[in-house]
């Protein structure tokens, strides 16, 4: 288990990077964390002839509050966020997802914007940014482009990254006063890849609710209007109106035949319910 | 909580209150090294010249071998079947009839019959550069149909994994004492229960270093190995060379568990390689090889049937079980012993008058299967202890109940059981008396009544086993396989200083063999364990044995250690009566002293005489000196048992499938503990292995005969987080066959969780009509089988 040859360059600022990824025209890999691209290295999964080492731009390590949203540099660590060194627009939902992602030694070390990039459905920041209604900025040195969390994660292991662009910036809108926030997941044992997440952000007093299944096969299902799920409106008794065939048949239609799985996603559903009307 | 708390040895321990002696909870003396980092592991040694190897394996469970392509310009570098020439391949044949024999070839030849089977070996001067080699590597393979499912490869017109046997079974074994007296009992229930295939995943891999010693003619070996004797025999065997020009260390071993146990093919060739080469040579087995391509267990399937009356007395068992013995017959413990076990010990620790168990050691193309922790005992426990709690609901008592019905009674020991298993000692119904107490089953009672706040459910479970260990000459010459445990060995020499060095071709990976085999001399000559050295793990250095195995080491090298120490205690009695100037039969040797009426001498002061100041012994002192070999063997060497009753309380969410231990109690009884901190070490890291068989650990195939779990991602262990703060209990009946009263209990602590788990899940989800019989219990099969159980009922209603 030891990975093929590679040639390795670690940048000092991000456009001596987005040089180097546009010069190997594709053959090259960004590692930050490398807590999933170690691995997939040794495993020879992937075999690129460059690693761009982009732990050394400071640019990506910021993390502020800017027009009402937080703005995290893709370097920011998923210990940065569950220890409270990043500021929160989000009333504690991002620290509670950050604090159970992986082992305390993959969250030292592992990144938000790797995490989206590697855009593993089992992960953690894909589901529940999605809820929250992030968007994620891409850049290249032909220049950056916006877009939401679930635009941008379009399969398994698969993003919109293009070749020569990386992920620079996360923007995570502020979490209204009104907003209910849950989040469950269930792994076999802690730590472990979860197999079924729900991230649910329902805000009665607006009428609108956001809910994402995810740990699928395929991307999550984020659902952005989400009153078919709880009988056509959203109120404040969304806990009983939740109908569980709706989320049945989207999890049918996202192509799970087997039964038993759609009944853990659903349930595992029904928890984050619980912990949003709590 | 309480320890102790049982039987009390009633013989006298010489050491008296030393602290240090047998029964005394010493901090063990290797942690000093190992918990500091300062232990060495085959991968921390070091050579000069010393060169990588990695393997090319096959990437098919099934196929015939058109061509292996070289880059020209590794040619030199890697090296296959047809370069090894006068290398034979590695048999392990079995005695019991029928027996069919596979010949496993160090390097594939003609076909392949597992993935990850060695095809070539490929040579550089480092891991990576040699991973490059062999990924430049590319085979011609025709796959061939994978038998890939033990009950399918049985039927006629499977595939064949050996074309020449006709058929895939290795061996099939009947016994039966007179079934019929129980087909008219009341109560019959019939099963199909089965255990998944397994990796036995210790923290070290296997890990080889060769290198071959020109002036002494000797190839050395350094292996992590458990039974470094055996793997010698077998590599002068496969290699065609005198036993004596092979030399086989096995340093510091992170866990064995089994793994550790047979021959590689990877040593032969990487011996074979040192000696071609001339420079040593590494090849250190990585964690997807360990996890696809080294040797499995477990892979156990039942169709069993319970006879029982209505009062839950057992009237007879029925049984057919199969065992899944991958492609290959290992070396030394063959294809058959797994299953052939099965058939011996099914009963358990139950009375019973009827039996019959028919088994099936099929080959299939995955990895050769091996003992591990537990053997068969683990499979055999989940298959008969859930039937016992189908009989307790059939009979509508408590499970507990059953148990005490059927055990066998403290009164009645020494017992021969219907499979002619000779248990020793020991008071059955207690541990179990203690565990149910323990755990407090009618306070589960009570509060399944309340049911749960948030949904789940929760459940109890029990079971209880009985362990022989320490299997000896009779036990195994039975099996005819190519290893048969005899006398055990161990050499004691005390130093000029005072010092005792004791040498045992036992090894220890985890077992504390280092604080505890010193405990025992301790106990007979009153040296202070800090000054005892254990040598172990080297054939150069230590006597003869089959090494570390079957929970044998304590029993055999501790009564060989104790047999040594007694007649080199005897030779430091002798010399010190001279110097005391006294007959030697008004001497007696007590706490490190040789003491007389006139004064006492100590051993330190008789080995500085002994070595160094031979001019002041008298001329007719007896030259036998003060280091000894003596041999060892049990009063009766049928082996010793060992048992244990466990208690689980669980919660199960039926909805998400998630299980929760909330509650566990071991009440067991190994004997008299040399030292009973090692004894809970070993408990606990074998209920941890259980908890991975009851609920985590499995390695599935897909049709193809592809292993899918390919990392620790997909192939789940316990964590810290998974095994909880288990409550244990000790008592100590003594084997009356054995130095001190020892019994062998390193395996037991993995053999019962799988049972008590899943029973206690059973019984968390009875109500709703659901039966778990397959091990582990993941979150899919209990939503399965929750679903399930509510289409039954709707389609009832």
């Amino acid at each position: 288990m030891k990975p093929a040859p590679f040639a390795y360059e670690r940048p000092r600022d991000l456009d001596a990077a987005l040089s180097m990824l546009a010069a190997s025209g594709g053959s090259a890999k960004v590692i930050a964390g490398g807590q999933s691209l170690g691995p997939m290295l040794n495993l020879r999964l992937v075999q690129p002839e460059l690693i761009v080492d982009i732990s050394g731009l400071a640019e990506l390590k910021r993390a502020e509050v800017s027009r009402g949203e937080l703005v995290l540099g893709a370097l920011v660590t998923h210990a940065d966020i569950e220890d409270g060194r990043t500021a929160d627009v989000t009333r504690g939902a991002m620290r509670g997802v950050a604090a159970n992602i992986a082992y305390r030694a993959v969250r030292n070390r592992g990144t938000i914007g790797g995490s989206l990039s590697h855009a593993d459905p089992a992960a953690d920041w894909i589901s529940a940014l999605a809820a929250l209604g992030a968007r994620v900025t891409l850049r290249s040195l032909a220049g950056a482009r916006t877009m939401a969390i679930e635009a941008f994660v379009v399969g398994a292991l698969e993003s919109a990254l293009r070749a020569g662009e990386i992920v620079e910036a996360i923007h995570v809108p502020s979490r209204a006063a009104s907003a209910h926030w849950g989040y469950a997941k269930s792994c076999r044992k802690t730590g472990e890849f979860a197999h079924a997440i729900a991230a649910v952000l329902i805000d009665p007093t607006a009428a609108s609710a956001r809910v994402v299944i995810g740990a699928i096969d395929t991307t999550p299902i984020v659902v952005t209007d989400a009153a078919e799920l709880f009988g056509g409106r959203i109120a404040g008794d969304y806990k009983q109106c939740f109908d569980i065939r709706v989320a049945d048949a989207l999890l049918a239609k996202a192509g799970i035949d087997d039964a038993a799985q759609r009944h853990i996603h659903v349930s595992v559903l029904k928890r984050a319910l619980l912990e949003a009307a709590a | 909580m309480k320890e102790g708390a049982g039987l009390r040895n009633e013989r006298e321990f010489p050491s008296g209150k030393s602290g240090q002696g047998v029964g005394a909870r010493l901090p063990r003396k290797e942690d000093d090294r190992l918990m500091r980092g300062r232990g060495q592991y085959v991968a921390d040694i070091r050579l000069a010249g010393l060169q990588d190897v990695a393997f090319v394996r096959s990437p098919l469970a099934h196929a015939r071998i058109r061509g292996i392509h070289v880059p020209e310009r590794y040619r030199g570098s890697v090296f296959t079947a047809a370069d090894l020439g006068g290398i034979k391949p590695i048999r392990a044949v079995s005695g019991l009839p029928g027996f069919k024999i596979s010949e496993q070839p160090v390097l594939a030849t003609g076909k392949v019959r597992q993935v990850g089977e060695l095809v070539a070996m490929c040579l550089a001067p480092t891991r990576a550069e040699a991973e490059d080699i062999a990924a430049s590597v590319t085979l011609d393979l025709e796959e061939l149909p994978a038998v890939y499912d033990m009950l399918k490869a049985r039927e006629p017109g499977s595939a064949l994994v050996h074309e020449h046997w006709g058929d895939n079974v290795f061996l099939e074994t009947n016994y039966e004492v007179d079934i019929s007296v129980a087909l008219d009992a009341p109560i019959k229930v019939t099963r199909e229960i089965s255990t998944a295939r397994q990796c036995m995943s210790p923290l070290e891999g296997r890990g080889v270093v060769a290198t071959f010693d020109r002036r002494l003619d000797q190839l050395t070996l350094h292996s992590a190995a458990q039974m470094p004797h055996i793997t010698r025999s077998g590599l002068a065997e496969c290699l065609g060379m005198e036993e004596g020009q092979i030399r086989v260390i096995s340093p510091d071993v992170g866990g064995g568990f089994g793994h550790k146990g047979i021959l590689l093919p990877e040593e032969v060739c990487l011996s074979w390689l040192a000696m071609q080469r001339g420079h040593p040579v590494r090849w250190l087995e990585d964690r997807r090889e360990h996890l696809v391509a080294s040797s499995n267990c477990r892979e156990h399937h039942y169709k069993i049937t319970v006879y029982a009356d209505r009062d839950g007395t057992l009237r007879g068992i029925d049984c057919e079980a199969t065992v899944d013995s991958g492609a290959y017959s290992s070396y030394p413990f063959s294809a058959c012993l797994e299953a052939a076990q099965i058939a011996s010990i099914l009963p358990g620790p139950y009375k019973m008058p009827a039996y019959r168990c028919r088994t099936f050691s099929v080959a299939t193309n995955k990895c050769p299967i091996l003992p591990y922790r537990g053997v068969a005992r683990t499979g055999v426990c989940f298959a008969l202890e859930l039937m016992l709690d189908l009989v307790a609901a059939e009979a509508g008592l408590e499970p507990g109940e059953v148990r005490l019905r059927n055990l066998v009674l403290p009164e009645q020991m020494p017992f021969d059981n219907i499979t002619r298993k000779h248990f020793d000692s020991g008071d059955y119904p207690e541990a179990m008396r203690r565990a149910l107490a323990a755990i407090d089953v009618d306070s589960i009672r009570a509060k399944q009544r309340l049911g749960e706040v948030d949904g789940r459910r929760i459940g109890v479970g029990v079971s209880i086993y009985c362990e022989q260990a320490a299997h000896g000459t009779s036990v195994y010459s039975g099996w005819g396989i190519p290893m048969v445990p005899g006398h055990e060995q161990a050499s004691a020499r005390l130093t000029p200083d005072g010092g005792l060095e004791l040498r045992v071709g036992v090894h220890s990976h985890g077992q504390g063999m280092e604080t505890t085999l010193a405990q025992v001399a301790h106990e007979i000559l009153g040296v202070d364990v800090a000054k005892i050295r254990i040598i172990l793990g080297d054939t150069a250095m230590t006597p003869y044995s089959t090494g570390t195995w079957g929970s044998r080491s304590m029993v055999m090298a501790g009564g060989a250690v104790a047999t040594a120490c007694r007649e080199l205690g005897e030779r430091a009695r002798r010399i010190g009566a001279k110097l005391l100037q006294h007959d030697p039969a008004a001497v007696v040797l007590q706490n490190g002293e040789v003491r007389g009426v006139n004064g006492s001498v100590n051993i330190q002061t008789i080995a500085h005489t002994w070595y160094r100041r031979p001019q002041d012994l008298p001329a007719d002192v007896d030259p036998g000196g003060l280091e000894v070999t003596q041999g060892y063997k049990p009063v009766r060497d049928s082996g010793t048992f060992s048992y244990a009753a466990h208690a689980a309380v669980v919660a199960v969410d039926p909805d998400v499938g998630e299980v929760e231990i909330l509650d566990y109690v071991i009440v067991e009884d190994g004997g008299v503990l040399v030292n009973p901190q090692v004894v809970d070490g070993q408990i606990y890291g074998g209920l941890a292995q259980g908890i991975g068989t009851a609920l985590y650990e499995e390695m599935p195939f897909d049709a193809s005969g592809q292993p899918l779990a390919t990392t620790l991602a997909d192939y789940l262990l316990p964590g810290p987080t998974e095994v909880p703060a288990a409550r244990l209990d000790h008592m100590e009946t003594p084997s009356p066959y054995t130095q001190f009263g020892v019994k062998g209990i390193g395996e037991g602590g993995a053999i019962a969780p799988p049972a008590a788990i899943a029973n206690a899940v059973n019984d968390a989800l009875r109500p709703l009509g659901v039966e778990l019989m397959q091990s582990p219990i993941t979150p899919h099969r209990v939503v399965e089988a929750v679903l399930a159980a509510r289409a039954t009922e709707r389609s009832a209603a």
